[in-house]
């Protein structure tokens, strides 16, 4: 039956008898020759309709024949018969026959219009218009959303009781309690690298001491609060797209509507909440972090005492910087937990949207939290804090 | 080369087993060339399993597994993907490769293995999807945009993509319609003709193993047993006989099956 086994190699042949051309098959006509007797037998085709004499077609010799070794015999015959040369089928065994008429019989239309191609700047174009017109439609169904979350969220402001405050501390817990050593670990770093630029920056200057004035600014009023809501939207907006998504695909979400409960307040409410009592929490933690991993650099590096430090401190910044950074936490925990939400209940039938959707909340997330944050530094500005 | 009376598959001692879980103990297996050997047996009893290990997916704790008389585990990379052109295999949805078309997934075997013009490759997908019953404006469809019964058809056709010799089926009318279950059943049978295919196919649906299947292969106290339809109906294990005789096998061997003798 294969080619590995089959001691001879394909082949079609033309005999032109007096009586009639004979196309003499032999050897294996299976799949794995198909790319060579495709070659032959077109040009034999050729031949043939020039002569237009009926031809006979002798299968005593094949060894093997499988489906596309009968799908080439059933187009010869077609491209044949279309030239008006008609031709018979000689020698066939009748398992062979039987294959033969079921692609007949199966192939009466057979043939598929070659894979759709355009042209490649049309399908570019196609592609940015397309693009451009799904990020219109996302920013409406974002819009859209938005206000169906912030119907539930009054209605839960206003009757406490609805909210799950199972579900609420758990997600207390995993965002927020579960992500400390992360967050703590990289605000310190920040805080480290802050310190060591600037100091090498200043200290051209003389001016080391502004290293201080230099981390609490950066840290308090943007830092600390911009990493944390990076690392939460990579960390906690996927983990909600995933969970939700996985909902979905179970169809626990559709089971939940049936039951009556509205998914909005079950699945959403309780982690937009959770995620906004959590992140300003952990915003704060990456304040005093970032701080202390600076503050101990320029104990160390800039060789100034503990005291004089601390002075600097107080005098260089007040309570308004660490308050005008973070006032921007629950803002962010609102936005990247309103996108991870939204992804997961988008996400339709297959296992491969969740994914897709996933990866795409957290770009989502972190590019929605940098336009906020802009968008914070403008205001602030404009109204001199 | 091998003789035709050797066994299409042919398993000797397979154990296979998790961690202290055995599922598989020293067992034994011959497919005949050209049958429809159905494969039975109660959740858990390493149905899956056993293709698994049959097609070279799950290397078995002991024994030998030979297909078409080739050590599946015991030859090298070259032999083996040789072989694997000569097997089928349709996973229970289908398994299409969700980011490429019906058209793409049927034609991604030919592709890698044979050297075909783009036409011939076109030709012969059109070939492929007309067997299996899918309308030919379905070969520009994603997987994603097929029904389940579509998505197993899409799956057949892309096993039958190289002429396989051996079609290896996991529960193929599994979560189909019965009008779709009886067309699927229709279509192996035809294939099977047609092809002189040896098929090995996992089923729940006792309808199916009356209709198409030649011999069955019980999966029982991780074993295999191996015997017809009557002569089951006959066995006096009691899972077999709850199998077979129970009311929905009852069902479906009178709507069939000439009765078994003595009955």
């Amino acid at each position: 039956m294969n080619a590995a086994t089959a001691p001879a190699a394909p082949s079609a042949t033309l005999d032109t008898a007096p009586t009639g051309p004979r196309l003499v098959a032999a050897g294996p006509w299976t799949v794995n020759h198909a790319g060579r007797l495709d070659r032959t037998l077109d040009g034999l085709v050729g031949r043939l309709v020039a002569d237009g004499r009926a031809v006979v077609v002798a299968l005593d010799r094949l060894t093997a024949l499988d489906t596309a070794g009968a799908w080439l015999l059933h187009r010869t015959q077609r491209r044949l018969a279309e030239q008006g040369v008609s031709c018979r089928l000689e020698g066939l065994s009748p398992p062979r026959a039987r294959l033969v008429a079921k692609i007949e019989s199966a192939c009466a239309q057979a043939s598929l219009p070659p894979a759709p191609r355009t042209n490649w700047l049309v399908e570019q174009l196609a592609v940015c218009g397309r693009a451009t017109l799904d990020a219109l439609d996302e920013v409406v169904e974002l819009l859209a959303f938005f206000g169906a979350l912030a119907a539930t969220l009054v209605a839960t402001l206003v009757r406490p009781w609805r909210l799950r405050a199972t579900a609420f501390s758990a997600h207390v817990m995993r965002t927020g309690l579960e992500a400390l050593p992360i967050v703590g670990l990289m605000s310190f770093l920040i805080g480290v690298v802050l310190a060591f630029q600037g100091a090498s920056q200043l200290r051209q200057f003389g001016a080391e001491l502004f290293t201080i004035d230099l981390l609490a600014l950066s840290i308090l009023r943007e830092i600390g609060v911009l990493m944390t809501a990076i690392i939460v939207a990579g960390r906690s907006g996927s983990a909600f797209t995933a969970q939700i998504g996985t909902m979905v695909v179970n169809e626990e979400v559709d089971a939940l509507r049936t039951l009556g409960l509205d998914p909005m307040e079950v699945l959403v409410v309780p982690r937009v909440l959770a995620l906004m009592v959590s992140l300003p929490l952990l915003a704060v933690f990456a304040d005093f972090m970032g701080l202390l991993g600076g503050g101990l650099l320029t104990i160390l590096v800039l060789d100034l005492p503990l005291g004089q430090v601390v002075d600097q401190l107080q005098r260089s910044t007040d309570g308004t910087q660490f308050w005008a950074g973070l006032v921007k936490a629950p803002v962010f925990a609102f936005v990247i937990a309103m996108v991870g939400c939204r992804n997961g209940l988008r996400v339709e039938g297959d296992a491969a949207s969740v994914g897709r959707l996933t990866t795409q909340a957290v770009v989502s997330g972190i590019f929605l939290v940098i336009l906020l944050d802009a968008g914070f530094s403008i205001a602030f500005n404009a109204l001199g804090i | 080369m091998p003789s035709e009376s050797e066994p299409a598959i042919a398993l000797e001692g397979v154990v296979n087993a998790f961690g202290r879980h055995v599922v598989h103990d020293r067992l034994d297996l011959a497919v005949r060339r050209g049958e429809i050997l159905g494969l039975v047996g109660g959740s858990g009893s390493g149905k899956s399993v056993l293709l698994r290990t049959i097609v070279g997916l799950r290397a078995p704790e002991a024994g030998t597994v030979r297909v078409l008389g080739t050590d599946v585990y015991g030859v090298g990379v070259r032999t083996r993907r040789a072989l694997q052109a000569r097997w089928g295999v349709l996973f229970q949805d289908g398994a299409l490769f969700s980011s490429l078309t019906v058209r793409e997934n049927i034609q991604l075997p030919m592709r890698e293995r044979l050297e075909l013009s783009q036409p011939l490759m076109d030709q012969l997908a059109a070939v492929r999807l007309t067997l299996v019953g899918l309308p030919l404006d379905a070969a520009d469809k994603l997987p994603s945009e097929l029904s389940g019964g579509m998505r197993k058809r899409a799956g057949l056709a892309r096993a039958l993509a190289l002429d396989p010799e051996i079609l290896l089926l996991d529960e193929p009318t599994a979560g189909l319609d019965p009008i779709g279950a009886a067309g699927f059943d229709e279509l192996i049978l035809a294939l099977h003709d047609a092809l002189g295919l040896t098929v090995v196919m996992i089923t729940h649906d006792v309808d199916s193993l009356v209709r198409i299947t030649d011999r069955i292969a019980v999966l029982l106290n991780k074993r295999c047993r191996v015997a017809t339809l009557s002569e089951l109906r006959r066995a006096d294990d009691p899972w077999v006989q709850d199998y077979f005789n129970g009311p929905r096998g009852r069902a479906a061997l009178a709507d069939h099956a000439p009765t078994p003798a003595g009955e």
